[in-house]
């Protein structure tokens, strides 16, 4: 797929923007291209895109982080280096952004410098298997929250419904009606399904853009 | 099968509330709990039920004594810290016989502690946790989809005997997704005529109150919510056991530290370790009997806790010290591993000697 210069991922709490912008800057990083990524969160303190610190750096991505995130310093500060995603323009940026209205809010101060380069994507990730967005119209909702708080259209949308470590093929394939019902609403392209590595192969077969996600899961315990 | 969704566990015990008949939070945010508040920010006002956001835990928890008063089902949820500031309020809960739902995820301390998991409010839960003598009912969940069942569970024992109860999770639980089914929430109808509902001048007032005149009159109101805790021990124990048909070592954690353990036991099975575990799902009452039974048939207990041995301290009273009790234990938000869980399982079974 196409990259902007700027990925923007944005959506409802835990809907899977972490994981996923993980996951699509080592894409951009074996497709041979200078990225960084950034993490924006405000909202959460927890499974953050510094979990995955180890495995950015071994990729050489530089990771531009609050120092405070994965520590006990509980407070929603983002670091002066945040802005070399709007200054720095010879290279992409991969920016997750906390989650919704409340998230979305820490993109403010960056907002016109992206919409006067112009050269960006802002991601919708959406999961049906959420319980506040089960349908479109409570996902269309917290989508009109993200925009009227961080002052950028969104461009496309990622479906990632997903239940987890227990996700089968047909639960992502059922979800794609609700995917294409957004879609239809917004006027925006579903840009792609999201699927965890190892059931990505069977969705492949029916719904087309499908994206492997290597998850960030640190879990001591299997059951 | 019911449909299901991904929740945090957080999440879940503010549905699980909603769906058990709950039209009242009050709350005041503290990581790692605030998604509780959160959620019922975004649900009670489409459900003609009440979130406030108190100006402080001690206002929440005594809003809580309010609505209590009045039969209706209320609850609110802190972590660890904030739970300390609501003790004066929960006391005064108990002392006047109200039913509510408190819910701790806890988090490391003592003090301001961290932000990351825990186990070591133990004691503060199972103990009372405010001055006077009296108990909470406490629930100790393991899995998302357990922190639904017990939610509701918690709700109704609470009004079947006019305690408080306590939802006793970690940070761990409540962060953590996993897929669950709203399901199988029966709201039971207990007696409310104690409840503060308007007389109408047809009927005698009722009277809420922690405040006695008279030692004797206070006496008595202890002997009586004692004949109730009797009645709890008696017939609310929860548990569950894990491969313990054959174990020679009886593993003892409740909450994530279960989950931990399992892969241990797994692991040691492989090993071929006769290992099994009590999972208690109740604090208090603690499940005595079992653990009793359990003294009986194996050699030694391992406990295990995010804690620096609280829970061991019941083990040992329920089995009456008759096999040695190891710990394996991390604190200050680290979580024990399954291989130091399973390093534990391991001299357990050297201890003890034959049967």
């Amino acid at each position: 797929m196409k990259f902007k210069r700027l990925t923007l991922m944005a959506g409802h709490y835990g809907s899977g923007k972490t994981n996923i912008a993980v996951n699509l800057a080592m894409m951009l990083k074996k497709a041979g291209e200078d990225v960084v990524i950034a993490d924006l969160d405000i909202v959460n303190p927890y499974y953050r895109t510094k979990d995955s610190e180890e495995e950015l750096r071994a990729a050489g991505i530089p990771l531009i982080s609050s120092e405070y995130a994965n520590s006990n310093v509980d407070v929603p500060a983002l670091p002066q280096e945040l802005y070399s995603i709007v200054d720095v323009k010879s290279r992409h940026a991969i920016v997750d952004i906390g989650g919704d209205d409340r998230g979305a809010l820490a993109l403010g101060r960056y907002t016109p410098f992206i919409l006067e380069e112009n050269n960006y994507d802002m991601l919708l990730v959406i999961n049906k298997y959420r319980p506040l967005t089960p349908d479109t119209a409570s996902t269309l909702e917290v989508m009109r929250e993200i925009e009227a708080a961080g002052g950028i259209p969104f461009t496309g949308i990622v479906n990632n419904s997903n239940l987890g470590r227990e996700t089968t093929p047909g639960d992502v394939i059922a979800s794609d009606a609700y995917a294409k019902d957004i879609a239809a609403a917004t006027g925006l392209p579903i840009r792609m399904t999201t699927v965890k590595a190892e059931i990505a192969g069977a969705v492949a077969e029916v719904l087309p853009d499908v994206v492997p996600l290597h998850l960030q899961d640190k879990r001591l315990w299997n059951d | 099968m019911a449909d299901k969704v991904l929740m945090k566990g957080n999440e879940a015990i503010a549905e699980a509330a909603i769906m058990a008949g709950c039209r009242f939070y009050f709350g005041y945010p503290i990581t790692p709990q605030t998604e509780v508040a959160a959620y019922m920010a975004k649900r009670m006002p489409k459900i003609g039920g009440t979130f406030l956001q108190a100006e402080s835990e001690i206002a929440a928890i005594n809003m809580c004594i309010g609505v209590a008063s009045t039969g209706k089902r209320v609850m609110t949820s802190s972590s660890s810290p904030g739970i300390s500031l609501k003790e004066e309020g929960i006391s005064y809960m108990a002392g006047c016989d109200l039913p509510a739902l408190i819910v701790n995820v806890e988090r490391g301390g003592p003090g301001l502690g961290g932000i990351q998991p825990s186990q070591s409010d133990y004691f503060q839960a199972t103990r009372g946790g405010g001055h006077g003598d009296y108990h909470l009912f406490v629930v100790a969940p393991a899995s998302v989809q357990e922190m639904v069942s017990l939610t509701a569970h918690a709700f109704n024992v609470a009004e079947k005997y006019r305690v408080p109860a306590m939802l006793l999770a970690d940070g761990t639980l409540g962060q953590m997704m996993e897929p669950v089914s709203i399901e199988g929430i029966t709201v039971e109808d207990h007696d409310k005529s104690w409840a503060l509902t308007g007389t109408d001048c047809k009927r005698k007032h009722n009277i809420i109150n922690s405040l006695s005149l008279l030692p004797e009159e206070l006496e008595q109101w202890n002997l009586e919510r004692y004949k109730r805790y009797e009645k709890i021990e008696a017939e609310e124990p929860m548990w569950e056991e894990y491969m313990m048909d054959d174990a020679d070592v009886c593993v003892v954690a409740f909450g994530i530290a279960s989950r931990v353990s399992r892969n241990a036991i797994k692991a040691a099975r492989a090993q071929g370790i006769k290992v099994g575990m009590i999972r208690p799902i109740t604090l208090w009452p603690f499940p005595k009997k079992p653990l009793l039974a359990a003294a009986d048939k194996v050699k030694s207990f391992v406990t295990v806790e995010l804690n620096m041995g609280q829970m061991v301290e019941d083990v040992e009273l329920a089995t009456r010290c008759k096999r040695p009790i190891l710990m394996a234990n991390r604190v200050g938000g680290c979580i024990p591993t399954p291989e130091q869980v399973l390093a534990q399982i391991v001299e357990a079974n050297k201890l003890g000697g034959a049967q």
